[in-house]
């Protein structure tokens, strides 16, 4: 053991958190002008190890703040005071095509930050680090509830925030993978919105019948939602990711029954077969399965398989007819779905029918596909299987790390002020014109 | 102080009628937006260690709107603390507890923190009590809410809640419980490779063992035992005096422990033991002491006990104050006047750190702390010695944001005898002195035991 560093002092503050929060990390007592690598290590359900680091050098008086110290080289670089969570990645040596994701959401990812002395960029494991701490980060704040959903045939999960409400409701959809995907509701409860999490695709009703859901599925979620006494009525959202945006679309448009305050949509794109049903839906990019394309690496590009936008307006979910305001996010390097140029389509179908100003895109260079909540690990490319289909396929997703990141963080945080104004906003400026 | 309190009533007496109609208007608005969004209250961080702070911010409120921020938590004996603060929102219908000021409630000012250490018991709870975490592996929690309005808060039901988590444990230490070679305690190790300074950690007398200091010195980095020293009667000082040197050894020698960065934390009856294996052991050097609550009375040749023996035969000189609390002060003055009863301090060769309240009913630490400086000085090794003393403040002094106790519940050790001893200080002073004193000491640790230099008087 180098004693020369002995009594490096490493924190890590807060050492709980919520996983949109930041943290400051602090190396003090090091040897002035020595060199360090601080690292993360996250051990995650799968078993599957993941790690970041940077290499810094200590100042004069033997500290190194990572907010405000520039990494000079590792898995980032500069000034990155988040750089150790979203830069994670799979340990050398790893299966290829992982994806980070978190399926128990009640209870915290942990993450080992360490610092060692020199500047390492592997064999991590057989060193012994000068000093490490534990990193809680939680999806869940403290008092939010999680009630699993089964009434009318539903596979969800409703997480309500702490307190008497009643509270704006939320409708969470994720992608193809299918599955309960509850991370981003959990999260989105702790800023106060009483989220539902579906999981339809892979729901005990699909999975009993062999018979995908249709219309109904949502519209009883929407219900079963706004029937909870602290659900406010007349302010539910819904948020969906890739396929989960062609469902909100479909809804917020042409559902009698689910009246939005406000939809998300993240990934996605507005080609669909508007007669439709959802399976209908589902199945229509694989007309063109022909068009797939693949890599250097040989994964597969999908994002041609919806091009061109079509003009036939049979084939696009009518955004002119669209109440409620839109939020619309596009990775401009999403190879998976055309994002980018059905962005452009719905803003021109908005213009042309008059409800533009309903309309938000934010659009991020060199951003995928897999937009997901703040330092969540950027995954370029992972192995996918849609439910339903017999086999897994490495699929690109697209985006460059640091860009990816950078736009993860900061639609999130306008995704928070989108929601917060449209389903907390105050309905009646003149109520409070007198005050 | 009395001239601030002239002014407010009149303009209380001004602004009351303005507040009630501006009362009336905000809850008419408020439960019409009840049936539509309630106001957003949000507490960060939501999980934190117990010294450090959070931001409590509420949102969506009408503006100009007065409105009640309460908190509450129940103890471990399920006893019901709360505080609060009386608030008036903004423009933007906003009200931050670390910008803007409480005009009434348990705390006034501008105080972020004042929703926890201006805890008391609720109104007809027991009396004498004290808030102390025994199982420090869960954290305390505190419930905050958000009332409309001022008086009367408490017949509303919330308009919203937060949970916040303290924690003493940060994630990754250990805890571990050790009876070894007689000695018996809860040793807490921070997470990482190690090795690490240590603190020998000792309470006083009165409490059981209480291990949540040790625990959050631990989530500061340091090895910290939190010895159990009063649980048994022992057959002599010599045997006593052996069982703390053993307890010392047990630290020094962990493998988790660097051997030479140990030091000593005692409050208290605690601060007495420090003072006592640091003057005269020969074979334990601890790196550094801190003092809290300082005491050196300890009659040559007598256990523990037996000196609390020899100090019961004095109670019967207490002072009780107007409500029948019982304090030690003034004959415990008395006592540590005739120097052959205290512990030789002008023996101890290295760092100290006094920690003490100029409003100690309990014990004259303060006058303790001038003849230890006395002492010192007249041996070359003023040096050696900081002092802090805090006006207002009592005796417990706790880690930051506890809440205050100006007089407790006490089981005479001897006795069995239940008094309610009187420890002193005023709650904002004694609040200000944990939050103050608690960044020094660890400052003082961290300079003693992690940096590289070592001072030493014979250098």
């Amino acid at each position: 053991m180098d004693r020369k560093q002995c009594c490096v002092k490493l924190s890590v503050q807060p050492s709980r958190g919520l996983m949109d929060e930041k943290f400051i990390v602090l190396v003090q007592n090091a040897l002035p002008g020595s060199q360090l690598t601080i690292r993360a290590l996250h051990q995650c359900e799968d078993g599957h190890s993941w790690e970041a680091f940077g290499h810094y050098t200590a100042d004069t008086t033997g500290t190194i703040n990572v907010s405000e110290d520039p990494s000079i080289r590792g898995t980032y670089s500069g000034v990155e005071q988040m750089g150790l969570l979203w830069s994670l990645r799979p340990i050398p040596g790893s299966k290829p095509g992982l994806r980070m994701r978190k399926k128990n959401i009640q209870t915290p990812m942990e993450v080992t930050i360490s610092v060692y002395q020199g500047h390492q960029t592997e064999g991590f494991a057989d060193l012994v680090p000068l000093s490490g701490v534990v990193v809680e980060r939680w999806y869940m704040a403290p008092g939010v509830r999680r009630i699993p959903v089964t009434e009318g045939g539903l596979t969800a999960a409703l997480f309500l925030p702490l307190g008497p409400g009643p509270f704006p409701g939320l409708l969470d959809l994720y992608g193809l993978g299918g599955e309960l995907v509850e991370y981003r509701a959990a999260l989105l409860a702790s800023h106060g919105f009483a989220s539902m999490a579906i999981d339809y695709l892979t729901s005990k009703f699909t999975i009993e019948t062999g018979k995908m859901v249709d219309r109904q599925y949502f519209e009883t979620a929407y219900r079963v939602l706004q029937q909870h006494p602290q659900v406010c009525k007349s302010r539910i959202a819904m948020i969906g990711l890739s396929f989960g945006t062609s469902i909100t679309l479909k809804m917020a448009i042409y559902s009698e029954i689910i009246k939005l305050s406000a939809a998300v949509c993240i990934s996605g794109t507005h080609v669909q077969p508007v007669d439709g049903s959802v399976e209908e839906i589902l199945r229509f990019p694989y007309k063109n399965v022909g068009k797939t394309r693949f890599s250097e690496k040989d994964e597969v590009i999908c994002r041609d398989l919806m091009l061109p936008i079509p003009t036939d307006p049979s084939l696009k979910a009518d955004v002119g007819r669209l109440q409620c305001p839109l939020l619309l996010l596009v990775g401009e390097d999403d190879q998976n779905w055309p994002t980018q140029e059905s962005a452009l389509n719905i803003k021109e179908m908005m213009a042309q029918a008059g409800n533009s100003h309903l309309l938000t895109v934010l659009s991020y260079p060199n951003a995928g596909h897999l937009i997901e909540p703040p330092y969540t690990p950027h995954t370029r490319s992972s192995n996918f299987r849609p439910a339903g289909m017999p086999e897994k396929v490495m699929c690109l997703w697209g985006g460059q790390t640091v860009e990816h990141s950078r736009a993860q963080e900061d639609a999130w945080k306008k995704i928070l002020v989108f929601l917060r104004e449209n389903l907390y906003g105050d309905r009646n400026p003149t109520l409070f014109s007198h005050l | 102080m009395r001239g601030f309190r002239f002014i407010r009533g009149t303009m209380w007496s001004v602004t009351r009628p303005l507040l009630q109609e501006c009362t009336l208007t905000c809850y008419r608005l408020l439960s019409a937006m009840t049936q539509a969004v309630p106001p957003i209250l949000s507490v960060t961080p939501s999980r934190a260690l117990v010294d450090e702070k959070f931001q409590v911010l509420v949102e969506n409120l009408p503006p100009g709107c007065p409105v009640t921020l309460c908190s509450l938590h129940r103890s471990e004996d399920k006893d019901d603390w709360e505080a609060y603060g009386h608030y008036v929102s903004d423009h933007r219908g906003v009200v931050s507890v670390s910008e803007d000021l409480s005009f009434g409630g348990t705390y006034t000012g501008k105080e972020p923190m004042g929703l926890l250490w201006s805890m008391r018991p609720v109104p007809g709870s027991r009396k004498g009590l004290r808030l102390r975490k025994i199982n420090v592996c869960t954290p305390m929690l505190v419930n905050i809410s958000v009332h409309s309005g001022h008086e009367g808060f408490r017949d509303r039901t919330p308009l919203a809640s937060a949970l916040a988590e303290r924690w003493y444990m940060a994630p990754g230490v250990k805890r571990i419980d050790i009876n070894k070679q007689g000695v018996q305690g809860t040793l807490y190790i921070p997470p990482g490779p190690g090795p690490f300074p240590a603190l020998l950690d000792m309470w006083g007398g009165g409490a059981g063992l209480l291990e949540y200091r040790s625990a959050l010195l631990a989530s500061r980095g340091y090895v910290s035992f939190s010895l159990d020293y009063l649980w048994s009667e022992y057959l002599s000082a010599d045997v006593e005096f052996k069982y703390f040197e053993t307890a010392f050894n047990i630290i020094r020698n962990h493998s988790q422990v660097i051997p030479d960065r140990v030091g000593i934390l005692g409050s208290s009856l605690g601060s007495m033991v420090a003072f006592d294996l640091t003057a005269y052991s020969t074979i334990i050097k601890p790196r550094c002491i801190v003092c809290i609550s300082s005491n050196h009375y300890h009659p040559p040749g007598t256990t523990l006990k037996a000196g609390f023996k020899i100090l019961s035969k004095h109670f019967h000189k207490a002072h009780f104050d107007e409500n029948n609390h019982m304090s030690w002060r003034s004959f415990a003055l008395d006592l540590i006047a005739d120097p052959s009863n205290n512990v030789e301090v002008g023996r101890i060769n290295c760092p100290m750190l006094l920690v003490n309240g100029c409003d100690d009913q309990n014990w004259p630490t303060v006058e303790t702390a001038e003849e230890v400086a006395r002492l010192l000085r007249e041996g070359g090794k003023e040096h050696l010695l900081s002092r802090l003393a805090y006006p207002g403040a009592g005796h417990l002094i706790e880690p930051p944001f506890s809440p205050h106790f100006r007089a407790t519940k006490f089981i005479i050790l001897n006795s069995k005898e239940k008094v309610i001893l009187l420890w002193g200080g005023h709650t904002k002073a004694h609040s200000d002195a944990q939050e103050d004193s608690w960044r020094k000491i660890l400052s003082f640790l961290q300079l003693h035991l992690y940096h590289s230099p070592s001072v030493k008087a014979n250098l």
